[in-house]
Parts: structure tokens; C-alpha cells; sequence
């Protein structure tokens, strides 16, 4: 949903967020909604100034969220709030699932199909009845004993009971497992008072209906746990109960951190996946481009097109060398064999396969976990790229670092050649950022960077070059890649900087006889016509002169409030995805007040104030012809607005896509105060662990390190602090890095406002200043009082605002979907004192 | 240094003259023509001053505020939200508002800074002798490190030996041709940014 969509919220949940103070702008939106009637609700740990502007405020423990969401889930089935008309349809509620499904209360904690030895599941129990439900998801195959029987969905639609009697459908699977989530538990758990969680579920069940719609808005609260997918996850299940999905002011806003952490997500810079979310090819399961587009295609909805993308992809990259003969280049491409993500990166350092390294504006020695480790790691390369606009930790950890600091390393010991490179910042060059509502807008160069600073975009362009030169006289096969690989963009000026709207071209597509740029991914083929650098961006440059990112007209007052001529949202423009939705199965709009887009019976369209997010002339009484195969979107009715999904609805069940179960259930973080209260599994049994060398975990409950820790962010700095640090105005702003500590533990403890504190864990301490605040209050979880700290985690040694790098305290465990680590919730000790590296003899 | 030539009898006139409260007192408005002075008269907008200018975009969090930078002799002198934008309607936060010090800020880097294997300290280096030097490292371990098949036979074409990180604060166009040259061209896989972290 776009941002400004809030204001036509009547309900925001922000959870897992502290939207005024990290993403203060966007709160505008909220602060206007409320304005305008709706209730806020705030649910965190530490009350902020987010909590402060709302109407409702609910502390929990960190880690918890699936149980409180669980819990409204619970609230909204056995109360039947839900909204029926919108999520019978457009859901899979009603949809029946193999008779075999067990889930962790039937089953200690597991869902059905877990294989110790592999740590994993098989998914075959998950499936709907005797079928397999394919995913385009990259990096997440169905794992199931015949994956032919995804061609199943060509044949017939999935079973279902519109009754909802049937023991397998979805919905009794849902009201089985959500049973246990009771007011009750919640408290027990969260240790959020019930009457606060009540209060809150009302709320949201209240503000649903034709009439009204709500939205959450989460961020790296959600994201940054071994359950992260699946707190998203269990949101979502709330919003598709309340018809919240594709309707003004209804979804989900994932609120991000960087300005282009969506583009580098959409165009990845990311192991497994390929511009705009194809799968990176895998060794064991894609060896030709055959058996790649083979596992890939999903037969049915949208994900059918998938060849045209990938074919169109590997003919923007190898141009004319890309054949249907040698596969259009495919074998050029680096198979991956198995989780090659950032945190198995910082072990291929201290193992020393991994042996030079490129950090192009990322500050990992303060944002990577265990940050320790970190340092270790590129103590053992053998060379070492760092490129910014400051000189960050990362750059200097051989002679300012944790290592040296404590005495474990001099920098002679350290072998590391090290080049630090100056780095232009946007308004020193020219290109796009993709903000967190998948808005991609171009930004102007106006001046050039100081001194011998150079885009990003240039440096990999020019080393591109030289390495294409070095390669030029190899017949060696492993060295066509570079040598085919396409690189002919116009340089501009005499220090020959590649034109980045040659390369936001290349992004758009063209057809490969005349390079005339394409009007979007419709006209894409499979059979090497077109090329395309990311086919969901498509559209973006739809001709010569005519740059969409760069359109800067907003709607007056008399516009519809999308905004379509300001910048470019992916996909084709659209700014709410899943927008048939916000019509109802007839195509009528469900109230005058939520209109959004419709069916026009007298044109024959879709039409209304967005683009509709489907087949433009798709009429609502569409059925498939199940009497002969279907496939694409002609196995999906005129009624089903999930047209990237295979059947067509919300999956409120996921029978593929997430590697640790099809629903939610609550798991401890990895290190936590507390047992388990549902299950006897304690955490996520998917978890990926790292059992590794200063890489050591807590036990649960574990008396030496008593206390539930999270770490966040303030307004003034940015992430881990590069840009923010060293910048005058910020770094006065907050000067110094601190730890919130409620009263009665600093009472307990002896510790006042400004009083130094060492926090430690077993990967090691830090010592900071302590804040008292009430702002953390003490919870009862399961009967006894639990203590949670707060530390941010910008500040390391570099730049005027300094402070010990939190992450030093964080280990690597991951969430087993995304390899997303869990600084949000662990365990740690806390004691008044400083650590003795800083100050020999003062008592520690 | 500038040296007043003025007689003590003309800058008492023009002290008078410029002197606000005697026009207040005679009823004028003391936020307009009442604070007008010599030196008033003469102040102009910073943005006049300006030669070029052109729309940007934050470069901190995803909320996305765009920005008109305006610059003069190549020098960024002023950074303000734009007032057209949807998303914030000119408004900036305490970072977007701190761009104008982070592209100006005397601490920026300016050229390559080089430090040899156990050395204690950097030096500096000519930015096209650290190009051509990364230029053959990288090919040096992709040529000791590339795998083309494993041992049991499966084709897999790639190097474990070099590593990407960053991106999230890059632009699409340059997250395009990083994943393209390093993933594309030369076999790299562990490319990441901080998505994840
Ligand atoms: S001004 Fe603030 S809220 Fe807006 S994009 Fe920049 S950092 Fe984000």
C-alpha cells in the first residue's frame, strides 16, 4: 500500500515498529488518520514516542509477537468477526488440505512432515487434497515426494467445503490451531495485561467490513528474529480475516531501513535470487535452462510467464551470445549449492575459503552480528574493498578495532591488503531508489563528489572493463562469462561515467532486432525477441525520452490520491497490489466510501482510481473450463484477486513457500528468559544454528545472563551510523551511545541515569551509559518478573558519535525462510562498572 | 577587511534611520516594515544565489522524501524537502534535513587510501593504480578459487573465493550491475546486502 494510503485507514496497527522516531515522515500519515477518527494502537516493548501518539498502547516481551497475533486470530474466529464475504472467496479458508496434516499441538511443537536428521520438512502433508501447490518463491522449492503433481492444478480446482464443516479445510485447520491462544495465554506469554490485548482485537475486528479497512504497518521489529516470516505471516492472516487486503487504506506496510533496501531487493543484491525475484539457479536442481523453467514455472496464475522473464533476463545480459542454442547463456550463469547469505559469509572468512571481499556502502563491522566475529573474519582475508563516503569501522577494524582494543591482534599481525575508495552520495550522481512502497524515483546528479569519489555504478563499470580486458586473449570456457557478458552503455564526460538511464533501460527491456524500448513485461517473449534487466520493473521507461521515475506530478485536490504521475511504482504502475480485491466477487465496489477499482460492465474492464492489479478485461463471471487443461491466468476465475498466487487466493494457509510450517505458532527466540508455554518444541526447530567458535548460545532461562535484551534505532542516526556519525548536526543531536534500563532493575543493580554499564553475553561485553527510564517496564511472564534492556545499535569508533558496537553482544542464528538474524530478542548480564581496555584500574 | 570611510555625523543618520523602535512606536508592524533595515534591504534568499538545481531523494531511510538540492559553482548550498512530493510534502527528519552536511561534510572521503598487508598505517594511492591493482586481484582469486564442477559432477561454475556486500543504499542501476558483472560475469554468488542484517 502506498504510504499516504493511511489516512483512509479507520484502524493502524503498528507493531514491530517504531514508526514516529525511525520513520517519522510516514508517520505523518498515521497522525493524520487519527485526525481524521481512526484508533492507533502501538504494541512494543518500549513505550516511544510511537506509544505516546497512540490510542491504545500494549507492552510485550520481545520475541512474542506470534502469540499476541495468534491470539487476535483466536478472537476473531471463535467470535466469527471475521469478514465473510470478503475472506470466503478470496481466501483458501475453505479449502481442503491432505488428510495427513498434523500440527505442533498435535505433534510437540512440529508440524507434520519434520525430518530430524535433515532438520527440515517435508511438505507433502501440507498440500491441498491431491494436488501440490507450486512457489515462485526463490530459494523455496516444494520439498515433497512428487512434484509432478503441481500439474494437478491444471486439471481441476483445489477441493473445497464453502460449508466450512469439513474437518481438513483450512479454516476448522485454523480454529484447531490458534485454539491454545487464549486472552489468557496471551498475558501469560507477552505479558501483556489481557484487557489491553482485548481491547486491541476488538478494535481491529471492529474497523473491518465493506465499510471500513485497517493496516499494520511493521519493520525490523518483525523482521529480525528466528520467526520473523512468520510474525508477518500471522499479521497477514489477521488482515486477509479482516478483508484488509488490495482496499484503500487496508495492508501491510513494511517499513525499511535504506533508501533502495527495496530496490536491492527487487534487483538483488542477494545470493539467491535473480533481478526481480527469479531464483538464482540452484546445482542439484537446475542443471539446463530446461529443467530450470521446468521446476520454476508455476502452471497456473501469473508465475506462468516466468520463461519469457528468464529468457528476456539472460539476453540482457549476454546479448547476441545468448543463443537458444547454448541455452540463451544459462551455464554462464553461478550455480549455488547451498545457504550462501551474509552470516555463513562472515564463517567462509574466519575458515578462509572466502579470501577477498568487496563492502560497497554497507558498514558490516557495526551491523553485522556478532560483530566480533566479523572482524575476525576479514582479519583472514586477503584483500579487502571498502568503498563509501566516510571513513567507516569497517575500513579500520585492523587498527581501531575490537580485536586490537582488546589486545587479541596487533595490526601487524593482520596480513589484509585494504583499500578504502571515496564514493559519490545521490545528488553526485544519477539514478533510482525504490522506497519501501516499491515507489521507484530518480534522483538528479547536481554536483560532482569531492575529489576522486566516483559512483558505485562507475567503479563497477570501469572494473568491469579492465577485467574484460584481462580476460580478453583466455579461451579458458570458465572465462566466457565476462567476456559475453554485455557492458556497452554510453560513458558521459572525461572521466567516462556510464550512463545510468542507459542501464535503467536495460532494467525496462527492448526488443533485441531494434533496441526500441518495451511498454512494459506484457510484450516480453520467451524465445530471445526481447531482453530485460527485471521484468516486474518493466514499464518504468516505456519509451525513448520518456523516464517515468522522473515524473514529479503529484494529484491536486481534484486527483484520485494515487499519485500516478509521481515517480513509478512497480508493478505497471500500480499502487495497491491485489487491487481486485477491493471490489467484491460481482466486481461492485464494497462500499462507496472503500471504492477502489471496479468491473465496467458496458466497457468490458476493469477500471477505476488505481490501475487494476489483473487481467484488464477479466470479467467477473469468468470460470475456467475445467472439462479440458488450464493454464496461466485461464485457470484463474473472474473472481480470485490473488493473480500471483496458483488458485488465485490469499493463502492464509501456506502449503508452500515457508520452510517452517504452513501457519504460525509461537516459538521462543533462540536465548530467552522463558519455556516455551504452548509447546515442548521451545524455538523454531528450522532455526539455522551456527554451533561455531565465538559463536556460543545462552541456555534458556540461564542464570547467568538473566536479562531479555533488544537492540533499535534512534531518529538521529541512520543504521550503522556511516552517513549520521560523522555528520555535525546528527552527531550532536546523539552524541553517544546508551542503554535503556527500567527503574527497579537499575535499582537493584545500583545503577543511575549516566552511571557505566557493562552488558555482556558469550560473545562479548560492551560498556555504555546507563539511561534509567520507565520507558521499559518489568513483566510478569508465566508467574515470574522479567527484566528487558534496550540498547541502540548505531555507534561504533568512527565519526563524533561514538559508542562500544552493540552487535558485539548479537550471535548468528537465522530464521530458517530469509536467514534473518535475531537481534531483537536474546538474552545478556548486565553490571554497573566499565570494561578495564578503556580504563586500566577502575574497578570492573 | 573593510574600513568604514563614514563621517560620525552620517552613521548617525543612517543609525537613526535604520533604528526600528521609533516606527514602532508610530504604529508600525514590528514583524514587517518596522524591522526593515539598510542591510535588510540588501538580504536575498540563498537560493538565488544558486546556479543549478535538481530533485533527489533522501539518501537515508525507505520512507523515500524527495529533496530539491541546490548548487553553485558545483558546491551544494542549500538541501530542502520538496514541497511537491506526496510522500512528505517538503517536510524533512532530523537526517533528511542533515543532507546538505553529509554531502559537505569536510570529513568525506577524497581519495584512495591503500593499506599493505601488515602495515600500521594507510597511504594514499593514485585512484587508477588501486583500480588496475583490484582489477588483477580479483581476477587472480577467481582463477584460484573457480569451480566448475564439483566432485561428483555437477556443473556449478562459480567462485566461493570473493565476496559482495552492500546495496541498500545504492541505486537500483548500481545493484544491476553489481549482481550482472560480479554474479553474471564472473561467477560470484555470496553477493549480499543488508536486507538481511
Ligand atoms: S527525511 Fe527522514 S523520513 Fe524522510 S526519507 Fe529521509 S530519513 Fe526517511
Amino acid at each position: 500500500m502506498s504510504q499516504w494510503d493511511l489516512v483512509n485507514s479507520d484502524v493502524i496497527l503498528v507493531m514491530g515498529s517504531n514508526m514516529a522516531e525511525n520513520h517519522p515522515i510516514a508517520f505523518r500519515f498515521v497522525v493524520e488518520a487519527k485526525q481524521r477518527g481512526a484508533t492507533i494502537i502501538h504494541v512494543d516493548p518500549r513505550f516511544t514516542r510511537t506509544s505516546a501518539l497512540a490510542d491504545i498502547y500494549a507492552p510485550i516481551r520481545s520475541g512474542t509477537d506470534i502469540a499476541f497475533l495468534g491470539g487476535i486470530v483466536r478472537y476473531l474466529l471463535e467470535n466469527d468477526l471475521w469478514f465473510r464475504e470478503y475472506a470466503l472467496p478470496y481466501t483458501n479458508l475453505s479449502t481442503i488440505i491432505e488428510d495427513g496434516f498434523q500440527a505442533p499441538e498435535e505433534f510437540d511443537g512440529l508440524f507434520s512432515g519434520w525430518d530430524e536428521e535433515k532438520h527440515s520438512y517435508k511438505m507433502d502433508s501440507w498440500q491441498y487434497e491431491g494436488m501440490v501447490v507450486p512457489t515462485a518463491n526463490a530459494d523455496h522449492s516444494v520439498e515433497v515426494s512428487d512434484p509432478e503433481k503441481k500439474h494437478e492444478m491444471t486439471k481441476r480446482p483445489p477441493r473445497r467445503d464453502e460449508t466450512l464443516q469439513d474437518p481438513n479445510c483450512v479454516y476448522q485447520i485454523m480454529r484447531r490451531r490458534f485454539a491454545a491462544y487464549t486472552p489468557e495465554m496471551v498475558e501469560r506469554v507477552t505479558g501483556c495485561p489481557k484487557e489491553s490485548f482485548v481491547k486491541i482485537a476488538e478494535a481491529m475486528a471492529k474497523n473491518s467490513g465493506r465499510e471500513r479497512t485497517g493496516a499494520v504497518c511493521y519493520a525490523l521489529g518483525w523482521t529480525h528474529h528466528t520467526t520473523g516470516s512468520q510474525m508477518i505471516r500471522a499479521a497477514t492472516i489477521m488482515q486477509g480475516l479482516l478483508g484488509n487486503m488490495g482496499r484503500p487504506g487496508g495492508g501491510v506496510l513494511a517499513l525499511r531501513g535504506h533508501c533502495s533496501i527495496q530496490g536491492s531487493t527487487d534487483i538483488p543484491t542477494l545470493y539467491e535470487m535473480l533481478p526481480t525475484y527469479l531464483a538464482q539457479p540452484k546445482a542439484a536442481k537446475h542443471p539446463t535452462l530446461e529443467t530450470y523453467l521446468e521446476e520454476e514455472t508455476v502452471p497456473t496464475g501469473w508465475w506462468t510467464n516466468l520463461p519469457k522473464y528468464m529468457v528476456s533476463l539472460l539476453k540482457a545480459w549476454y546479448g547476441e551470445h545468448a543463443t537458444k542454442e547454448n541455452e540463451f547463456g544459462y551455464q554462464w550463469l553461478p550455480k549455488i549449492v547451498g545457504d550462501h547469505s551474509q552470516f555463513p559469509m562472515t564463517f567462509a572468512m574466519t575458515d578462509g575459503f572466502m579470501r577477498g571481499m568487496f563492502v560497497i556502502g554497507q558498514n558490516t563491522v557495526v551491523g553485522g552480528m556478532n560483530a566480533k566475529l566479523v572482524q575476525k573474519g576479514l582479519a583472514g582475508l586477503d584483500w579487502l574493498v571498502v568503498r563509501d563516503s566516510h571513513e567507516v569501522e569497517t575500513a579500520t577494524f585492523w587498527k581501531k578495532g575490537t580485536l586490537i582494543s582488546e589486545g587479541e591482534m596487533k595490526p601487524e599481525d593482520i596480513a589484509t591488503e585494504i583499500f578504502l575508495m571515496p564514493a559519490s552520495l545521490p545528488g553526485e550522481k544519477a539514478g533510482t531508489f525504490t522506497n519501501t512502497q516499491r515507489l521507484v524515483q530518480w534522483h538528479d546528479k547536481v554536483v560532482d563528489g569531492p575529489g576522486d569519489s566516483r559512483s558505485d555504478l562507475s567503479f563497477v563499470f570501469h572494473l568491469a572493463r579492465r577485467l574484460k580486458e584481462l580476460y580478453a586473449e583466455s579461451t579458458e570456457k570458465r572465462d566466457e562469462p565476462i567476456r559475453k557478458l554485455t557492458l556497452d552503455y554510453p560513458v558521459i564526460g572525461p572521466l567516462e561515467d556510464p550512463d545510468s538511464e542507459a542501464v535503467l533501460q536495460e532494467i525496462n527491456g527492448y526488443t533485441t532486432a531494434d533496441r526500441k524500448l518495451v511498454s512494459g513485461f506484457k510484450a516480453l517473449k520467451d524465445d530471445g525477441s526481447t531482453a530485460c534487466g527485471g521484468w516486474a520493473y518493466s514499464g518504468l521507461f516505456p519509451e525513448e525520452g520518456k523516464n517515468l521515475t522522473r515524473s514529479r506530478k503529484a494529484d491536486g485536490p481534484d486527483g484520485n490520491g494515487a499519485h500516478h504521475g509521481w515517480a513509478f511504482a512497480w508493478p505497471s504502475n500500480r499502487r495497491t497490489l491485489y487491487n481486485r480485491a477491493s471490489a467484491d466477487p460481482e466486481g461492485k465496489p464494497w462500499s462507496e466510501r472503500k471504492k477502489m477499482i471496479w468491473w465496467d460492465e458496458a466497457e468490458g474492464k476493469w477500471t477505476g482510481l488505481d490501475i487494476p492489479d489483473y487481467v484488464e478485461d477479466k470479467a467477473p463471471g469468468y470460470r475456467p473450463d475445467w472439462s479440458k487443461e488450464q493454464t496461466g491466468m485461464d485457470a484463474i476465475s473472474g473472481s480470485d484477486p490473488f493473480i500471483m498466487m496458483p488458485d488465485g487466493r490469499m493463502a492464509l494457509f501456506t502449503p508452500a513457500g515457508l520452510k517452517d510450517g504452513p501457519l504460525p505458532a509461537h516459538y521462543e527466540p533462540v536465548e530467552t528468559p522463558a519455556k516455551n508455554a504452548f509447546y515442548k518444541a521451545q524455538s523454531n526447530p528450522a532455526a539455522k544454528r551456527f554451533h561455531r567458535k565465538g559463536n556460543a548460545l545462552h541456555e534458556v532461562a540461564d542464570k547467568q545472563y538473566p536479562y531479555a535484551l533488544t537492540t533499535y534505532r534512534l531518529t538521529e542516526h541512520h543504521t550503522a551510523g556511516a552517513p549520521t556519525r560523522g555528520v555535525p548536526t546528527t552527531a550532536e543531536l546523539q552524541p553517544e551511545s546508551f542503554a535503556e534500563i527500567p527503574p527497579e532493575l537499575a535499582e537493584k543493580l545500583g545503577v543511575r541515569t549516566l552511571d557505566w554499564v557493562v552488558l555482556s553475553t558469550k560473545r562479548g561485553e560492551v560498556e555504555t551509559r546507563a539511561m534509567v527510564t520507565e520507558r521499559l517496564r518489568p513483566l510478569t511472564i508465566d508467574g515470574s518478573t522479567v527484566y528487558e534492556i534496550g540498547m541502540p545499535w548505531h555507534f561504533g569508533w568512527a565519526g563524533y558519535a561514538t559508542g562500544d558496537i552493540a552487535n558485539i553482544l548479537t550471535s548468528i542464528v537465522a530464521d530458517p525462510n530469509v536467514s534473518m538474524h535475531e537481534a531483537k530478542a536474546l538474552t545478556c548480564n548486565l553490571r554497573k562498572g566499565r570494561l578495564r581496555r578503556h580504563h586500566e584500574g577502575v574497578e570492573a | 577587511m573593510t574600513i568604514n570611510r563614514r563621517t560620525p555625523g552620517k552613521r548617525i543618520a543612517s543609525f537613526v534611520r535604520d533604528w526600528s523602535l521609533p516606527r514602532q512606536l508610530a504604529g508600525e508592524p514590528s514583524k514587517s516594515t518596522a524591522a526593515k533595515s539598510t542591510t535588510s534591504e540588501k538580504l536575498q534568499p540563498r537560493l538565488k544565489l544558486a546556479d543549478k538545481v535538481g530533485t533527489s531523494i533522501c539518501p537515508y531511510c525507505a520512507v523515500g522524501c524527495a529533496q530539491l538540492i541546490y548548487a553553485r559553482n558545483g558546491k551544494v548550498i542549500h538541501v530542502e524537502g520538496d514541497p511537491r512530493s506526496p510522500v512528505n510534502g517538503g517536510r524533512l527528519c532530523p537526517k533528511g534535513a542533515a543532507t546538505m552536511g553529509l554531502l559537505n561534510n569536510p570529513e568525506r572521503l577524497t581519495t584512495v587510501k591503500y593499506r599493505r598487508p601488515h602495515a600500521t598505517d594507510w597511504e594514499e594511492v593514485p585512484l587508477d593504480w588501486a583500480m588496475e591493482r583490484i582489477a588483477r586481484l580479483t581476477k587472480q582469486t577467481r582463477d584460484e578459487t573457480f569451480v566448475e564442477k564439483l566432485a561428483d559432477g555437477t556443473v556449478v561454475n562459480h567462485t566461493l573465493g570473493i565476496g559482495v556486500l552492500g546495496g541498500a543504499t545504492l541505486d537500483n542501476e548500481e545493484n544491476y550491475l553489481m549482481k550482472k558483472v560480479f554474479g553474471g560475469g564472473l561467477g560470484v554468488v555470496a553477493i549480499e546486502n543488508q536486507a538481511r542484517p
